[in-house]
């Protein structure tokens, strides 16, 4: 792969709340390159949405980033000032976010919501960016766009305004582009339409996006490389063949086996047991260790470190361990190793 | 419109008939012949309902009646020669009040919880709170009389003599407005579209004024009729204490005088400038709010 755009290193967040510090983030460190999609997978609470938004340093007013280091094209991010911040985002780094519905402005016109970052960062003229606008509308695909530039949020279906909100996060041609959930709130045609364009936008202008996600069918659509959360940790990450087909991790079995298959129709529908955990009084050991069916004792007390599986696939527990018994994954996950070599050869 | 200002004369009308006393002044010196010569006179010698047909008539073809005091004076010719101050002290208030009151309420919900917001909601809540006439009186007091800045009262400097009265008069609508600006914005600021417009690199007063103020102040037109209403009352205590000679100086003169068709004129005219306010917000909230349009629906939805 080439050059890396954004590096995160170990870094650690947490929310003050009534009942004490949540650590809502904690140690999470990955890589991101240039034209590259890595996707981030996991359950609600899992600390992806905070991470993300601590790229571009829009958190909460409780919470503070702890620890760590966040480097954009070698930059530190947070050793920036909010000034420095502010001509960072929506230029270099654009956020799309999750409810199409929500997130646009009601009051103002769609051209003017997308026009008034040009305005701001590209010091456009009013008509040039007026213009660029227009332009932008017919490019994320609305039809008659010289005509519904004028137009407010609740003229657009659902769908339409994702594209808007798309077309705002584009205005400033961003570099690395943040998608947050961004096809969870639109019914199924209109989630592959908007993948389609994010897909599209990073082809033409080699856009880097982390495209974050609980939808692993969307992950396999989009995603070059995959970083699977739990509990405010990459529990595993590596390329997304790596993370369908040969994953290690009990937690991503889990995720794995909770999505319905028209094969297994007539199986119960899988769940991870249990609830997420505490993040105000984190375990020592795995925080995934009272829900995980192939705990270890180990589990309970040490926290596991990366074992590496390959140069690009990591996994943190302890059954990677050479002391661990042998495990043997769940029988659809052993399916999947099963395809894997069918099509690599290798190890059976 | 018309059912209203109707069913409020109606109602003024027969109300008044069970006020003490009658409109002469100096009543026991009149004999009763006199009594009923003038009762005659100015037709309340007749039946209630007989009254009132007559005088709904009248105001049916423009005629308001005669002052019962003021020689005599039609109500008419009052209006219009004491409208004028008391139009521009209500316009005035209603622009202070709100303009100073909105731009309080944005401070409050940007600083939310810092001493900044907590002093601008103390005043807010004082404003709301101590009734009008006590400013009137401190701002005479202050600006009047210990700094002799201003006239203390009348109506003859000009604008000078207007500030006083307006500043007094803007106090209610500004609390009102302060508060009001202050939750909506705070709604807003945490909205997921202002923290879109966060994340395009605005910074916080652009979002506030550019993305938020439009928004909350939708809300506020709402209250803009009970204001103007609160307004018009208060301007009856207010133009009494600085000795404007406006409408509301002259209605509480009227009031205490009996003079029924002065009283009746008036409420008529408060009335239907209430009730044109109100018409007037309703055609604002189609100019801020996109979404309401006054005839059909929208493309989608």
């Amino acid at each position: 792969m080439s050059e890396t755009i954004l590096s995160l290193d170990d870094v650690h967040v947490s929310f003050d709340s009534l009942n004490g510090k949540v650590h809502a983030v904690r140690g999470v460190s990955f890589d991101l390159h240039y034209g590259e999609t890595l996707a981030l997978v996991g359950e609600s609470g899992s600390g992806k949405s905070v991470t993300c938004r601590s790229i571009i340093r829009l958190l909460s007013k409780n919470a503070s980033i702890d620890d760590g280091s966040i480097l954009y094209e070698g930059k530190n991010i947070l050793a920036k000032s909010q000034r420095e911040m502010r001509s960072i985002r929506g230029k270099e780094i654009s956020i799309i976010f999750q409810d199409p519905m929500t997130s646009l402005n009601p009051t103002m016109r769609v051209s003017k919501q997308i026009a008034l970052p040009m305005i701001h960062h590209l010091h456009l003229s009013k008509h040039e960016a007026m213009k660029r606008a227009i332009e932008l509308l017919k490019r994320v695909g609305i039809p008659n766009s010289e005509v519904r530039y004028k137009d407010y949020p609740h003229q657009f279906s659902g769908g339409q305004r994702q594209r808007i909100v798309i077309a705002i996060a584009l205005a400033c041609n961003p570099k690395l582009l943040i998608a947050d959930e961004p096809t969870t709130a639109l019914d199924v045609t209109i989630q592959a339409q908007i993948i389609e364009l994010m897909k599209d936008i990073q082809k033409k202008n080699g856009t880097s996006i982390i495209f974050i996600t609980h939808d692993l069918g969307v992950v396999a659509k989009v995603a070059d490389r995959v970083a699977v959360m739990y509990a405010g940790k990459i529990v595993e990450i590596g390329t997304a063949e790596e993370i369908f087909y040969l994953p290690q991790h009990p937690y991503t079995w889990g995720l794995l086996q909770s999505v319905p298959t028209a094969d297994e129709a007539d199986e119960e529908l899988y769940a991870i047991p249990g609830a997420p955990p505490d993040l105000i009084h984190p375990s020592k050991g795995d925080a995934f260790y009272s829900r995980n069916p192939y705990a270890l004792e180990a589990d309970r007390y040490y926290e596991p470190p990366y074992f590496q599986l390959s140069p690009t696939h990591f996994a943190a527990t302890w059954l990677l361990d050479e002391r661990a018994p042998k495990v043997e994954p769940p029988p659809s996950i052993q399916r999947r190793y099963a395809t894997f070599y069918k099509k690599h050869g290798g190890k059976p | 419109m018309i059912v209203t200002l109707l069913l409020i004369s109606s109602v003024t009308f027969l109300l008044m008939q069970k006020l003490p006393g009658s409109p002469y002044g100096n009543e026991e010196k009149l004999t009763n012949v006199q009594k009923a010569v003038m009762n005659h006179q100015y037709g309340l010698d007749k039946p209630v309902v007989v009254q009132y047909l007559y005088y709904m008539v009248g105001v049916a073809k423009g005629n308001l009646g005669v002052s019962l005091q003021f020689g005599n004076q039609p109500v008419s010719k009052i209006i219009a020669t004491r409208i004028g101050p008391s139009v521009q002290l209500g316009i005035q208030a209603l622009i202070i009040g709100t303009v100073v009151g909105i731009l309080f309420g944005i401070i409050s919900a940007r600083f939310q919880n810092t001493w900044l917001d907590t002093s601008t909601s103390l005043f807010a809540i004082l404003g709301g709170s101590v009734p009008n006439f006590v400013f009137a009186v401190l701002l005479q007091l202050f600006f009047a009389i210990d700094l002799k800045w201003l006239p203390i009262g009348l109506w003859d400097n000009g604008f000078a003599s207007s500030i006083l009265p307006s500043l007094a008069l803007a106090i209610t609508p500004m609390a009102d407005s302060a508060r009001f600006i202050r939750t909506e914005m705070i709604d807003v600021l945490h909205s997921d579209y202002i923290e879109l417009a966060r994340s395009t690199g605005v910074d916080e007063w652009t979002v506030a004024f550019r993305y938020g103020l439009r928004n909350a102040v939708i809300p506020l037109i709402t209250i803009l009729g009970p204001m103007v209403a609160s307004l018009l009352t208060g301007s009856l205590v207010v133009e009494q204490i600085f000795a404007v000679p406006g409408i509301g100086e002259q209605f509480t003169k009227s009031i205490l005088s009996n003079d029924y068709f002065t009283i009746m004129g008036l409420t008529i005219l408060y009335s239907t400038l209430l009730v044109i306010v109100i018409l007037i917000v309703d055609i604002l909230y189609v100019l801020i709010d996109p979404r309401i349009r006054l005839i059909g629906g929208t493309r989608d939805e």
